[in-house]
């Protein structure tokens, strides 16, 4: 008798922990939720609600250049470790045998995907600015922010490549087609799609880089529109200039906060910078969904 | 050598590391002809098929002893092995055409050995489809994406991707195990068909299928070969015990 | 044996192909063992060239390193070790008992909200530049902090916490909703076939065989909590002294290195001080990536066994 009251009680004990932690939960994921939406909301707003067009001013009274120095920024940095990163994921993926080599070379990169961007920011500027005698360019910084990428672009591609049927390559090499010949027709255009969502993730890292531009890029930018000479170093097509970043505008404008201007800037510095990141997220996931209708011949 | 043969086969051994795979095989295949390869799993009738094209060689720590003849060629020191594998084609057993269209699978075997002129790209690629029994279905269609066919349509594709490298020989490596029955037949009439012009060997662990279609017949175990006859001897007056004992069902 | 033209160039090309691959795998390990070997040369010059001891680096508190190649400064890092650690632990501790609680929730609790909603939501913060983070914390926090506290100032530890445990709290989200969700359903099924609850199973099993896999969310989470810079530094308050309480300013490694490094002359103490900070990061990088290999072997192992 005694045993029925005890298990009766320690069930609708369970029962009622149960029940509890269920409402706990919800009540953390909407707070959690509440938190984003409202960080999220604040952004834009305090960008955007003050918002007139001498802001984006491509001069030095507003953020214009710096617009543009991001994003010429991301795609320099991307048309160095896109190649590279993806001659060492085909590496990894077709070539490599398993052993010494392949290790090490799984080290590396999961020891430059871990460097804190602020050392590797040291690193760049010591290659880039220091031993080669040069002042601070944007040139430099691509090359510092590759090293951030390179790991993760290596990595898609070795995985786009790895996951692909390996009823692909059997019937290239049935055919009579050779290894590259099999890589560059077949192989490398059904993994495209894996490969750009990497692509454009390492991207949106890019954009909100500042640490390890700090002392490769710089932190001013004086660029002339008018210029036509591509060697000028006011021309703004000139990657050996100092071009200071979105992301960097708002490392800089914590010291002028008794600029009401200048704190507007930043505050749409950030606004920008979140619809960047958002526009890359929502590409990255409409390519993966793309990719999924493909290998189903939708 | 026999230049009536289109393989001859001498004494091949083949070895995973330590494991002994195929032990002294001695077989010669005619000329337009369907020899089938039955056996149990495991008896490394497939692993045979795949030393044909040497596909083998793309297999970690594989070591093949004895020798293999196209024709009067060695298939590894009298030839190489991309034109090899242009004269031995080879179907798998599950259907694989390439993310592209139907036009781009047929197209790639030649535009890989250089022909890039569109008109005989196209030549090329209706002769293919037409001999692999499926231009009338996708005529209008070539430049559909090859995923979005049904399997026994894809695995006729992949013949007529195989046909357009202008091959000798067809290795079909049990084509028809992933199709459901009225795909199965339309790829065995087509064999048939295709006999006249080409060598086919075919690996099938259906009896029936084997007994209704080739000419001659291998049984494979545990890496031999028990026993190669014609068809109809192997089974109704099978030479061997073993053979007797796979054929009415005792194992495998 | 002949061979066409058009096949010998295949060839030839496959072979030219292979070489610009290998060079590829090539550059990556020379980029790391550049960055390695840079970071050492520079960094060791603190005990080489100017003879400073490892001990005076690491334990002493008293900071003046010359601005100049002469040297005879004072290298003592403590301030900042401890501001690095001290950040840190705290940021874990504000964020990871709400990672756990999300992450259970989005696998566990509701799946379906989790994959629609609270799934793009992570993938859009973990996105958000550090340095948004950081200037949020600098234009919400510590003006905050100084009205609620009534402190002189608002910059401080509890500002730095504040900011790093939301910048690493999506991360750790992710990374312990994975690991949630390759525990096997069997596991799950047993529980529930024994006439467990669901908080029973959450509890009891789930997240004991996910332990492994949060206990690499919870090292990432730390490693990315230790190498943040300016996120930090735009609300530590960059005071060269120990914190006294939460609420007191202070300095850490990763701030340290980003407002001094600009101003310091190149080669000298101060300057290569600074080096040997980064170089310090870098083998704590590398104690990290150590760790994570080591628990996920410990894990695998009582997987199988």
């Amino acid at each position: 008798m005694m045993d029925n009251i005890v298990n009766k009680n320690a069930l609708k004990r369970a029962k009622a922990t149960n029940s509890f932690m269920t409402i706990f939960f919800y009540i953390i994921a909407g707070i959690f939720l509440f938190l984003l939406l409202t960080i999220f909301i604040y952004i834009l707003y305090a960008g955007f609600h003050n918002f007139s067009l001498p802001l984006l001013a491509f001069n030095h009274s507003g953020i214009g250049n710096q617009l543009f120095n991001t994003i010429y920024l991301v795609v320099l940095a991307l048309l160095f470790s896109t190649p590279v990163g993806m001659l060492a994921g085909i590496y990894m993926a077709e070539y490599a045998k398993p052993g010494k080599l392949l290790t090490i070379l799984r080290m590396c990169i999961e020891t430059l995907s871990s460097l804190p961007s602020i050392v590797v920011g040291l690193f760049g500027y010591l290659v880039f600015i220091v031993m080669t005698g040069m002042q601070w360019n944007l040139l430099a910084g691509a090359l510092a922010v590759s090293i951030l990428n390179l790991p993760l672009i290596a990595s898609t591609t070795e995985d786009a490549l790895r996951t692909l049927p390996i009823g692909y390559k059997q019937g290239s090499y049935g055919l009579g087609a050779t290894k590259w010949q099999t890589i560059w027709h077949i192989l490398l255009p059904a993994a495209i799609p894996q490969i750009m969502t990497g692509v454009i993730l390492a991207a949106g890292r890019t954009l909100g880089e500042a640490a390890a531009l700090m002392f490769t890029a710089g932190m001013s930018t004086d660029i002339s529109w008018k210029s036509t000479d591509i060697t000028s170093p006011t021309n703004p097509w000139n990657p050996i200039r100092s071009g200071e970043t979105l992301a960097l505008y708002i490392w800089g404008a914590r010291t002028e906060a008794l600029n009401m201007n200048a704190e507007q800037m930043a505050n749409l510095s950030a606004a920008i910078l979140l619809l960047l990141i958002l526009v890359f997220n929502l590409s990255a996931r409409l390519i993966s969904k793309y990719l999924v209708n493909y290998s189903q011949g939708k | 050598m026999n230049n009536a043969y289109e393989f001859s086969v001498k004494d091949l051994g083949l070895y995973y590391g330590d494991f002994e795979a195929l032990k002294h095989i001695n077989m010669d295949i005619e000329k337009n002809t369907i020899t089938a390869l039955i056996g149990p799993s495991g008896c490394g009738k497939s692993t045979f098929l795949k030393t044909l094209n040497r596909m083998n060689d793309l297999v970690e720590n594989i070591k093949v002893t004895g020798d293999i003849f196209l024709g009067e060629q060695n298939i590894y020191t009298d030839i190489d092995v991309i034109t090899l594998r242009q004269k031995v084609g080879m179907v798998f057993q599950q259907p694989n055409p390439f993310p592209k269209s139907i036009y781009d699978n047929v197209a790639y075997g030649p535009r890989m050995q250089g022909i890039t002129k569109k008109s005989v790209l196209d030549e090329i690629v209706e002769h293919s489809l037409r001999q692999a029994a499926i231009w009338d279905e996708v005529k209008g269609k070539l430049g559909k994406n090859a995923l979005s066919m049904s399997g026994g349509q894809q695995q006729r594709l992949c013949i007529a991707r195989t046909l357009a490298t202008q091959p000798e020989v067809i290795l079909m490596d049990e084509p028809t195990s992933a199709l459901d029955p009225i795909s199965t037949l339309k790829i065995e009439e087509l064999a048939l068909q295709l006999k006249e012009k080409y060598t086919i060997v075919i690996v099938t662990h259906n009896m029936q299928q084997a007994s209704r279609i080739s000419d001659k017949t291998a049984f494979f175990l545990l890496g031999e070969l028990i026993e190669y006859n014609e068809t109809s001897n192997l089974f109704t007056r099978p030479l061997q015990k073993k053979t007797e004992e796979y054929i009415t069902g005792r194992f495998g | 044996m002949t061979v066409t033209k058009q096949t010998a160039h295949n060839i030839r090309q496959d072979k030219i192909w292979k070489y610009v691959i290998y060079m590829g795998g090539v550059m990556m390990i020379v980029l790391t063992l550049s960055v390695a070997l840079f970071l050492l040369y520079r960094g060791l010059g603190t005990f080489t060239t100017y003879n400073h001891s490892i001990f005076e680096f690491l334990f002493s508190t008293y900071w003046a390193p010359n601005d100049t190649t002469v040297g005879g400064g004072k290298v003592g890092a403590a301030v900042f070790i401890f501001g690095s650690i001290v950040t840190c632990f705290f940021a874990l501790g504000i964020s990871l008992p709400f990672s756990l609680a999300v992450a259970i929730f989005i696998t566990e609790v509701s799946p379906k909200w989790g994959k629609r909603i609270f799934q793009p939501a992570i993938e859009v913060f973990v996105g958000i530049p550090s340095v948004v983070y950081g200037w949020l914390g600098l234009t919400i926090l510590v003006p905050g902090i100084k009205e609620l506290f009534q402190m002189p100032t608002g910059f401080s530890v509890l500002a730095a916490a504040l900011v790093l445990g939301l910048m690493i709290f999506p991360t750790m989200t992710s990374i312990i909703s994975d690991a949630l969700r390759s525990v096997p359903a069997s596991y799950r099924k047993a529980s529930y076939a024994l006439g467990a609850t669901r908080w029973q199973t959450i509890s009891q099993v789930v997240l004991g065989a996910a332990k492994s896999g949060i206990l690499t969310g919870i090292i990432l989470g730390l490693a990315r909590a230790f190498g943040e810079a300016l996120a930090v530094a735009m609300v530590i308050g960059k005071v060269k002294a120990f914190p006294t309480s939460l609420l007191s300013p202070t300095t850490n490694i990763t701030s340290l290195i980003a407002s001094d490094m600009g101003g310091a002359m190149d080669g000298g103490e101060y300057n290569i001080a600074l080096w040997s900070l980064a170089l310090l990061l870098f083998f704590i990088t590398l104690f990290f990536i150590f760790l994570i290999h080591y628990v996920s072997k410990r894990g695998a192992v009582q997987h199988d066994g």
